[in-house]
């Protein structure tokens, strides 16, 4: 269940771009519509069931920045993974999250870009691969085609430069949150560019890779849905310090790697 | 972009506010000169036709200046009209004073004037980048065509230059990155009154669009300026300089400190959004409207340090 048909979507939705935002004053029903033909597309010839309290989706029903929305999600039980879904985005799938044994499955942060008034649906899949649908209405428009600011010139400057925030106390084996940032315009080909006029072409962190002392922590399959300077929190469960190996590849095929040290205690004896 | 704007944009074609351009509006003399209107404190609304930024005009011996044409073509041909009501000098210099839609769109008014057009030498970049983004916002809010042309500058300012209307000089200074990444200020050294647009917020909360450490040094070299008034791109057209820019001061203060703290404590930007700079929040008009995005762009700055 790859993103691989991503130059695909980033040509539908320069057509996208052209049209007025179609979906502003959608009723539920063509929500629901909207909703009910996606997951034909994405989980064919799959249920995909309520929440049933297995996860939840948090977002400002009024976005502040239509370019940069912040999604939470929790999860109740450990998942195998989830997927993110902007329904009303030119490209809906915005990231694919699967867990690794080494992590804390339970909260996950994303920054996204919101192109119109949308669903947001976090589908959860349970380790015997049922799918959970939690949903979240935002109201945002043109955070896709929003210009890209001056700070974003920057940003291409520094293409790839990584931060790892570690957040609250080592415990060993115990879940600790951490913070990835990753310098990266994250372009989606419907930014115009100011020298030539023409739209930049979409360039975008498409898979991220997190190791900790050798063991997955988390894989992530991500689209041009996520915000200019991608920023994700996630959780995993250290033993020992170590180092968190992050190698994140965009759709240049650039491949940007870091280790970050995890200072801690050693863990007890067996 | 917001939801004001769309609802708004959705009620254009039903709503239809005074469209007259031959009609003048008020201004005040903030000094010997120099005329600024009042702009409202609201966002672009078919009924303020997008009239919501001081603009205004400067007369010298021999021509005008125009300092910010407006937030409309139809704000930009009031603005004119109403300078043929004070004068028939020529209309020699308009100022872009940055690329915000709500200062500088009536720019079309004056195109018969064939004046030059001054803006920042980023400005033609920014203009690229946003301009039609802006014209379609402003058209759905406004009603399709109502914005007006995008007008690009013909006159770049890199570091300083100055514009001679004969008796009277306005030194124009191109800012580093601060409230945009395009600010232009003017000087009028006769009456020393300090044009700012929107390097200067009264009363109407700020809103940041290029760097908030940017805006903070730029304000420590305006301070410095010897101007006795200054013009806010906001709130009332005259005010004393430079203890005007207390109130914009300590918002950037605060703005700056919070933001930093709650990086700091991995308060995440949603969270940050809701909470930073609330002791703010009774002091500006349209604070709702506008912290959250402000600590928003903030944060991202902020957060790489």
């Amino acid at each position: 269940m790859g993103l691989s048909k991503s130059s695909v979507m980033v040509g539908v939705l320069l057509l996208a771009a052209l049209q007025p935002a179609f979906a502003d004053d959608q009723d539920a029903q063509e929500r629901a519509a909207r909703w009910k033909q996606l997951q034909e597309s994405i989980f064919p010839k799959r249920e995909v069931l309520d929440s049933g309290g297995i996860i939840t989706v948090d977002a400002p029903p009024r976005a502040l920045d239509a370019a940069l929305v912040p999604v939470e999600l929790h999860m109740s039980s450990p998942v195998k993974g989830i997927y993110l879904i902007i329904d009303d985005n030119p490209a809906p799938m915005a990231a694919h999250f699967v867990f690794g044994p080494k992590a804390d499955p339970h909260d996950l942060k994303f920054r996204v870009r919101v192109n119109a008034y949308t669903n947001i649906h976090a589908v959860a899949e349970t380790q015997d691969g049922k799918l959970h649908a939690a949903t979240k209405f935002v109201k945002a428009a043109g955070g896709c085609s929003a210009p890209a600011g001056s700070d974003e010139a920057a940003a291409m400057a520094d293409m790839g430069r990584m931060k790892l925030r570690l957040l609250g106390d080592f415990n060993a084996g115990k879940p600790m949150q951490a913070q990835l940032m990753i310098r990266h315009p994250n372009f989606n080909g419907m930014q115009m560019n100011q020298i030539t006029r023409m739209y930049t072409p979409a360039r975008f962190i498409r898979t991220i890779d997190a190791t900790y002392n050798g063991g997955q922590v988390f894989h992530m399959d991500a689209d041009i849905s996520l915000a200019t300077d991608p920023v994700i929190t996630f959780g995993f469960v250290p033993h020992e310090k170590g180092q968190m190996t992050v190698v994140a590849q965009d759709s240049s095929d650039a491949r940007f790697d870091h280790s970050f040290d995890v200072p801690g205690t050693p863990a007890p004896a067996g | 972009m917001n939801r004001r704007e769309i609802l708004i944009g959705a009620c254009a074609t039903l709503l239809s506010g005074p469209t007259r351009a031959e009609e003048t509006f008020k201004t005040e003399e903030v000094a010997p000169g120099i005329h600024f209107r009042r702009g409202v404190d609201e966002d672009a609304t078919p009924t303020n036709s997008g009239a919501i930024a001081n603009i205004g005009f400067i007369v010298g011996r021999d021509a005008v200046a125009v300092m910010d044409p407006g937030g409309s073509l139809i704000d930009g041909q009031r603005l004119r009209a109403t300078i043929r009501q004070t004068t028939k000098l020529p209309i020699r210099y308009v100022v872009l004073s940055h690329v915000h839609p709500d200062h500088i769109f009536g720019a079309g008014a004056f195109i018969q004037d064939k004046p030059q057009f001054v803006g920042h030498a980023l400005l033609p970049n920014a203009l690229t980048q946003r301009g039609e983004f802006y014209r379609g916002n402003l058209d759905k809010i406004l009603g399709a065509g109502k914005a007006g042309p995008i007008v690009q500058p013909t006159l770049l300012v890199k570091d300083k230059t100055s514009l001679d209307l004969g008796g009277r000089v306005l030194r124009v200074t191109a800012h580093g990155i601060a409230h945009s990444d395009c600010d232009l200020s003017a000087v009028d050294s006769q009456t020393r009154t300090l044009m700012l647009s929107d390097l200067l917020f009264v009363q109407r909360v700020p809103s940041l669009d290029g760097s908030l450490k940017g805006w903070v040094a730029e304000l420590v070299k305006l301070k410095a300026v010897g101007a006795r008034r200054a013009v806010p791109g906001h709130g009332p057209t005259g005010v004393d300089w430079p203890s005007a820019s207390h109130d914009l001061e300590r918002y950037l203060g605060v703005l700056l400190r919070e933001t930093r703290q709650a990086i700091a404590k991995g308060v995440d930007i949603g969270q940050a959004a809701k909470t930073v700079a609330l002791s703010e929040r009774e002091r500006w008009k349209l604070f709702d409207d506008y912290n959250g995005h402000n600590v928003t762009r903030a944060y991202k700055e902020l957060e790489w340090d």
